[in-house]
């Protein structure tokens, strides 16, 4: 089957990589931005190639795969099924986005901050279509490396211990991961060539006893939970978004959480089913929790940064719950809730942080009671704000209302008191986001942003390309939904 | 072909150091024993190449079954040779630095490595004894080469005292053995284990060499005699104690209780599991405490070989690779560390604020060093990781030790990184200027070593392709 296709997965990996080796070796300060933004480009025009091209086989269409550790089954193999061309598409969306909101600022060595950016692009592109285990592990420590450095590097004052504690614990969570990984391997039947094998089909055919995926379920989810963030892992989170710089932020929040929420799709629930029942109502009660609380802590934050961060903690443990809730009760359109969140979300978010990366750059502050009446100043910008704001909070129309609606739909089935106490942070969402909208955007100005212009063209065009997006999928979902439909079926199907 | 016979390594090493002892009679010029050295050392690494790939010995003497050789502990030897190539390009202009010496020095070096091929292939408990004693006398002289610096000798003198009493309790355990050995027979394969549980009087030996080799390869609660004499040794010497040294006695270790003890291994292995467990978290929680580089690469050795003692734990096909590339890659990451270090004025981690900057190449390769004994994928340090955590999954029995073992990972990832944090994120004191003495060799020779780091964790069939030959 050597069609153009089968190429596509791969061309997706290399196609940053290379371009972020090159802006290492060139170490040419004025061009690496460029690059990093010509590469990007690429990268989505053979995102959206492979989604025109995709011939909709579930696993096994769509793979390229080649022997890599002989002696123990593990070759790199990578692919692309309907989540994987989801989020594939994301991370390629979102990287040009980010270059082009970023792309008055300058950063000393540029040429190492756009190579490590690609870098991590590369990681997280391999991540989502990693279709051997090992594969998968070694992309996801290698998205994280890059973005320890970038944020250290190029963080805020407080930023090496905050990006370090986030490094120890994701490294941590990733490790007990890799046990897991090994056990599983070890109970794989072997294969023509070696004892055992990584690959995700071997992974998925095997049955293994409750009592095994009581313990390994921990050691998979740990790492996950630490990933995305679900309460009580989520530690890390507003103190790493806070001190990163804004583009390395939204790197983090649009598309390094994904990964957790993809890992519980891809390689939690369809291999551990049992212990996804045992522990569904656990896992479903810590995100609830958490998103109460996540939404309490962010109405009292004044830091715009830290509020963003808190939002999509609880945000995610929407996802989390609605992923449980759904796997449990073969609820299909919970399910595709998540998938179109996944999304969504991501674009949002990113949305959001624009934003506040504006602000910053003209006013030098994140402080909600330090600035007001910025709409008089920047009417688009705040328009712009507005929508995505309004989108963070769901409402119809938006492209999070058909996410949340369909989740709240899946959590409702699996039990009706998780669904209320879940809907009383829409509540809370929309106290804090509009709380803040109205203080920094309406309300009189003041010295620091008396000073404030309206923002530039390629940055207009930026948020207007969210906006659109948020519309477009708010208003006809239908084709993101057909693009997740085997995927959902494949994974509720294994984890029933 | 019998075995036994192949033994290019043993010999041209003892060659090659007498040759240097020599040299040092009649050679006064101070940097022709380096180039003597490294001219020999190639040799040999061609010879024992020759053995392990045409199976073609240059010295065919029988040694009455005394050596054992095959494809396993020639690829092992070859990797400790390369390794010492590495260590004499890298740190040929240091040694010459330490006294005025120079041919000895390299003699020295020289007969350990004869004691490394030795235990390499050891198949009766003297063949040990002689091996590890070969290793130890000239480390002992090593330590204590900087005369007139105080640590220094302190620190000989106790490694001295302590490595006698060690071998004592090595023999001891060796007559024990020989006593209660029903077949009266040195040979591993001949210890009569007796049916059920082993007799006392192999007990014993058993145990008491389980003390000693732990001394040897500093494993807890037998290392206190580490951090002192790693520290104290001059910096040079530290390097290859740290690495060449420790990864042939780890090898020894294995070979001897695979080979002699394998078959009662149930009856052992609780020992195992509290040595390795004690390893793991003394050495690595006392690194997090301390403040100069070298100190804590000393407590890192330590909790390296936490991990390596997984190899003595599973026992098993897995961990036998498993520790070949261990040796490789710890091997490799710790030389070109220690060659950084060596350049630094300051050995606090401080001293290595602003590194990145002043040194970007130095910087940069000391990184890949570090992510690779933290074990980050696509190095090194990363597959033989991995190996010793597969071989000690499938053996079964003790996960929460494996578990242990990824959270002392996790921990060794907070002071490896205070270093890399200190090169890349502080600024360093500009009013210091220091001399650099580095040559565009020394850098190019760090960039192929944290290349070949790179080669293995990507594709580390390169190396296990040899085993498998």
């Amino acid at each position: 089957m050597q069609t153009l296709g089968i190429r596509f997965p791969e061309l997706l990996i290399w196609s940053p990589l290379i371009a972020g080796l090159l802006c290492f070796i060139l170490k040419n300060e004025k061009n690496s931005k460029a690059i990093a933004l010509f590469s990007s480009i690429i990268t989505l025009a053979i995102s959206f190639a492979s989604i025109i091209y995709a011939n909709d086989k579930q696993l096994s269409g769509l793979q390229d795969n080649y022997v890599w550790m002989k002696y123990l089954g593990a070759s790199f193999s990578v692919g692309l099924d309907g989540m994987g061309h989801l989020l594939t598409l994301l991370t390629a969306f979102s990287f040009p986005l980010i270059f082009i909101a970023t792309y008055s600022n300058s950063y000393k060595n540029s040429s190492s901050f756009y190579g490590l950016m690609l870098l991590s692009q590369a990681g997280l592109l391999g991540v989502f279509t990693a279709m051997d285990a090992l594969v998968f592990y070694f992309f996801w420590e290698l998205a994280l490396i890059p973005v320890y450095f970038l944020s250290s590097k190029w963080g805020g004052e407080k930023r090496i211990q905050a990006t370090f504690k986030f490094f120890v614990y994701t490294f941590a969570g990733s490790l007990l991961m890799l046990i897991g990984i090994i056990y599983v391997y070890l109970q794989t039947p072997a294969t023509p060539t070696s004892e055992h094998s990584f690959a995700i089909s071997a992974f998925y055919n095997l049955r293994l006893s409750v009592a095994e995926q009581f313990w390994l379920f921990w050691l998979f989810f740990t790492a996950f939970a630490i990933k995305m963030p679900v309460f009580p892992f989520h530690t890390w989170q507003p103190d790493t978004y806070e001190q990163s710089p804004t583009a390395v932020t939204m790197v983090l929040s649009g598309i390094m959480v994904k990964m957790g929420v993809f890992a519980v799709l891809r390689w939690l629930i369809p291999i551990f089913p049992a212990a996804v029942a045992k522990y569904d109502t656990l896992v479903i009660g810590l995100s609830v929790f958490g998103m109460i609380y996540a939404s309490l802590i962010a109405i009292k934050q004044d830091d715009l940064k830290r509020l963003v961060a808190y939002s999509s903690i609880a945000h995610i443990g929407l996802m989390c719950a609605a992923i449980f809730a759904s796997s449990q009760n073969v609820n299909h359109v919970g399910m595709q809730g998540v998938m179109i969140q996944m999304f969504s979300h991501g674009i949002n978010i990113i949305g959001l942080w624009i934003v506040i990366e504006l602000i910053e750059r003209q006013t030098g502050v994140r402080k909600i009671s330090q600035l007001g009446g910025i709409a008089h100043k920047a009417p688009v910008l705040t328009i712009m704000l507005v929508i995505i704001a309004l989108a963070n909070i769901a409402l119809p129309l938006t492209n999070a209302f058909v996410g949340e609606f369909m989740m709240f739909s899946g959590l409702f089935k699996f039990n009706i008191w998780y669904a209320a106490i879940a809907g009383v942070s829409i509540i809370l969402a929309a106290v804090y986001t509009l709380n803040m909208v109205q203080k920094v955007f309406y309300g009189e100005t003041n010295a620091l942003t008396a000073t404030v212009k309206e923002i530039a063209l390629h940055e207009k065009l930026v948020l207007a390309v969210i906006v659109v997006a948020i519309f477009l999928v708010g208003v006809f979902p239908q084709p993101m939904l057909d693009l997740t439909k085997n995927a959902v079926t494949l994974i509720i199907g294994k984890g029933k | 072909m019998a075995d036994g016979i192949n033994m290019n390594a043993i010999i041209l090493t003892a060659i090659w150091g007498i040759v240097m002892m020599l040299a040092g009679a009649f050679i006064k010029n101070k940097s022709t024993p380096k180039y003597l050295a490294i001219g020999g050392l190639v040799l040999i690494i061609l010879a024992n190449g020759i053995e392990l790939n045409w199976q073609e010995p240059l010295f065919a003497i029988d040694v009455k079954d005394m050596l054992h050789t095959n494809s396993f502990n020639l690829t092992f030897i070859a990797v400790m040779l390369v390794c010492t190539l590495l260590y004499f390009l890298l740190n040929g202009r240091d040694i010459e630095k330490v006294g005025n010496h120079v041919a000895e020095y390299f003699a020295l070096i020289f007969f350990v490595l004869c004691g490394v091929a030795i235990v390499a292939t050891f198949n009766t408990l003297l063949m040990l004894f002689i091996g590890i004693e070969i290793i130890s006398i000239p480390l002992y002289i090593l330590t204590g080469s900087d005369k007139r610096n105080l640590k220094s000798n302190e620190a000989a003198l106790k490694y001295f005292l302590m490595g006698s009493f060690s071998t004592g309790i090595m023999l001891m355990g060796i007559a024990f053995i020989y006593g209660g050995n029903t077949s009266a027979s040195f040979f591993l394969d001949r210890i009569n284990m007796g049916a059920g549980t082993m007799p006392v009087m192999i007990a014993i030996g058993l145990v008491l060499l389980l003390i000693s080799m732990s001394f040897k390869v500093s494993a807890a609660p037998f290392h206190f005699w580490t951090p002192d004499v790693y520290d104290g040794a001059p910096t040079v010497f530290t390097s290859f104690m740290a690495t060449i040294v420790k990864a042939a006695g780890f090898f020894a270790f294995v070979r001897l209780f695979e080979n002699a003890f394998g078959t009662v291994q149930p009856q052992w292995q609780k020992l195992i599991v509290v040595i390795t467990a004690a390893t793991l978290l003394i050495g690595n929680l006392t690194a997090v405490f301390q403040q100069s580089v070298k100190r804590m690469l000393a407590y890192s050795s330590i909790a390296q070989a936490g991990f390596m003692l997984f190899a003595l734990f599973a026992l098993n096909e897995k961990a036998k690779e498993g520790l070949v590339l261990y040796a490789a890659a710890y091997s490799l990451a710790t030389i070109g560390i220690f060659a950084v270090l060596i350049k630094m004025n300051d050995y606090t981690i401080d001293g290595f604020n602003g590194l990145a900057k002043k040194q970007p190449i130095l910087a940069l390769t000391a990184t890949i060093f570090l992510l690779s004994l933290t074990g980050i994928p696509l190095t090194a340090g990363f597959q033989a990781k991995f190996y010793m955590l597969l071989a000690a999954v499938s053996n079964g029995h003790q996960i929460w030790l494996v578990i242990l073992a990824v959270l002392c990972a996790a921990i060794s990832a907070y002071y490896y990184f205070r270093v890399i944090q200190a090169m890349y994120f502080k600024d360093g004191n500009e009013t210091v200027e220091q001399e650099w003495d580095v040559t565009p060799a020394f850098k190019a020779l760090l960039v192929i070593t944290a290349g070949l780091i790179i080669a293995l964790g990507i594709y580390p069939n390169l190396l296990l392709d040899w085993l498998h030959y």
